[in-house]
């Protein structure tokens, strides 16, 4: 058998696709929230609640609706995306004006909120969502046994991630959004209709969390505490990349996702606190962050 | 008493900062085609005046019609709309913008702007900086972008403030023969500047302001008699 560093191979391999696809959800909500906080200056807490929303919209949309996976794939962000225009509008958007605690506090508590009726009526169990036919089954690499829905995960965030930035970096929307994120009530002043676009990106932002949720949905358990298992670990991801920094949460995503994977192969002890531990080191060096600037 | 075909017309306007009561009843009116100047020393509410009739201070009282509206009443991203261009002190440049989008980002509120050829005809230092990131320009070339990309939108009234502010001599010139060429085509300019001689070439009309109300104001035909004055409130 071939080895790696004293690992055989296929081990080695398959921590790090397991890596790398934690690291594909933790790229796709780590993007959500830096996008949000650029803009709004909210810390979304609701963040993993609507990536547990997306999850059960999907499974729900199938249970009761028999609408599988492939439309889901479009109707659940929409969905959570909804919702999440409809939050900002009616209840964060009042928070604008006072400390931005507030906001934090007042996602806070609607995670506990959502989390707390999916909770109640379906329990703590997860429920098993199946894998898409078209994507089920594996494929032999010579090296390693690839599940074909796992390597589909992987392929659908990048494609997530790169359309997000470009549309950011490129379009006319996106030059809105990185002017306002600097300088808000200038843009304003300018004519354009900022609090339509602090509603547009917060539902925005919600919808990819939904995406996210959808696309986990066969590989986690759908379950009402999936989001606060993970949105911990996005935090450190987006603290890491640097707050409010695009690239830098989606890069740091998949760096920490691997870095995770390898560490569960050399001292698997320490893979649930890896996480933290860079983040530590980093704020140590560089408190702004990897991709942050200082002061912004 | 404002004049009744003013374009711009400012009565007893008082603005705050906070608790802060920084315009104690400003009057002022500007006529299409007219470039008018708000002189006065140093946190005399030039610059609030401005920021006030733009919108971005809230917590004022008074009026402001403009071109036959009321602007009290809209939202910050409305008043742009009925024609008015702001180019702030700071110049408001966005870093994470290039030149040419940071040009493009004010929307076009009324048609009737400059096309961005002829934009890039009257500032040519933007066009060949054009993909560069916006705050790489030089504080001139920041100047002249911040003012360029108000002209594309097709405003009638350009609120300056402080366009010349710590800028070299042949940049400030630049700016003058700049300013000429928007008044030529009819722009209406309320201007505010510490430069008074830079001022006293293009305005045709002042208005001078000492603790957040205007207390005089005369033709530019006028500043010859009005220079004591002048050197008493100013001490230029």
């Amino acid at each position: 058998m071939t080895m790696i560093f004293g690992i055989p191979i296929q081990a080695f391999l398959g921590q790090l696709l397991v890596g790398l696809i934690n690291g594909s959800f933790y790229a796709m909500l780590s993007l959500g929230l830096a996008i949000i906080f650029g803009l709004l200056r909210v810390i979304n807490f609701a963040h993993g609640a609507q990536y547990m929303l997306g999850a059960f919209a999907g499974y729900l949309l199938l249970t009761w609706f028999g609408i599988g996976y492939w439309p889901s794939l479009i109707l659940v962000p929409l969905i959570v995306g909804v919702i999440g225009l409809v939050i900002e509008k009616f209840a964060l958007s009042r928070l604008y004006s006072v400390d931005p605690l507030y906001g934090l506090l007042f996602t806070f508590g609607l995670a506990l909120v959502l989390e707390g009726i999916f909770r109640y009526y379906f329990g703590v169990s997860g429920n098993p969502y199946p894998t898409p036919d078209l994507l089920s089954g594996g494929t032999n690499l010579g090296f390693m046994f690839l599940p074909i829905y796992r390597g589909w995960v992987v392929v659908a965030s990048l494609i997530v991630c790169i359309g997000v930035w470009l549309a950011i970096e490129k379009t006319k929307l996106g030059a809105y959004l990185r002017a306002a994120t600097e300088n808000p009530r200038l843009v304003q002043a300018f004519g354009v209709n900022v609090p339509l676009l602090l509603t547009l990106t917060y539902g925005i932002g919600s919808g990819l969390a939904g995406l996210a949720g959808i696309l986990a949905a066969p590989v986690y358990q759908v379950s009402p505490l999936m989001g606060s298992d993970l949105i911990i670990v996005v935090f450190a991801v987006v603290v890491v990349g640097g707050m409010g920094s695009i690239l830098g949460a989606i890069v740091t995503g998949y760096i920490l996702g691997l870095a995770e994977g390898l560490t569960k192969v050399f001292y698997p002890e320490a893979s649930s606190v890896v996480v933290f531990v860079i983040m530590a080191v980093v704020l140590l060096v560089r408190p702004a962050g990897l991709f942050g600037r200082e002061g912004a | 008493m404002n004049r009744p075909n003013a374009l711009l017309s400012v009565a007893d306007l008082h603005a705050w900062y906070g608790e802060s009561h920084a315009l104690h009843g400003v009057s002022l009116d500007i006529l299409p085609g007219e470039t008018v100047t708000l002189v006065g020393r140093n946190g005399v509410g030039k610059t609030t005046t401005l920021r006030a009739i733009i919108g971005l201070i809230r917590k004022r009282t008074g009026t402001i019609q403009f071109d036959g509206k009321d602007l009290m009443r809209l939202p910050l991203h409305r008043t742009a709309h009925t024609g008015i261009g702001f180019v702030p002190e700071e110049r408001g440049i966005f870093a994470s913008l290039t030149v040419e989008e940071n040009l493009m980002l004010p929307p076009v509120v009324a048609p009737g702007g400059m096309g961005l050829k002829e934009i890039f005809d009257l500032f040519p230092n933007l066009h060949e900086r054009r993909n560069s990131q916006g705050t790489r320009l030089s504080g001139g070339e920041q100047q002249m972008l911040a003012m360029a990309r108000m002209l594309r939108t097709g405003v009638k009234l350009l609120l300056l403030d402080e366009p010349t502010e710590g800028l070299a001599p042949v940049i400030v010139q630049r700016i003058g023969e700049v300013l000429a060429e928007l008044k030529a085509r009819g722009m209406t300019i309320l201007l505010v500047e510490q430069n008074f001689r830079f001022a006293s070439r293009i305005a045709d009309r002042f208005f001078l302001m000492d603790h957040g109300r205007v207390t005089a104001d005369f033709p530019a035909g006028e500043l010859e008699t009005r220079m004591d004055l002048l050197h008493q409130v100013l001490g230029v």
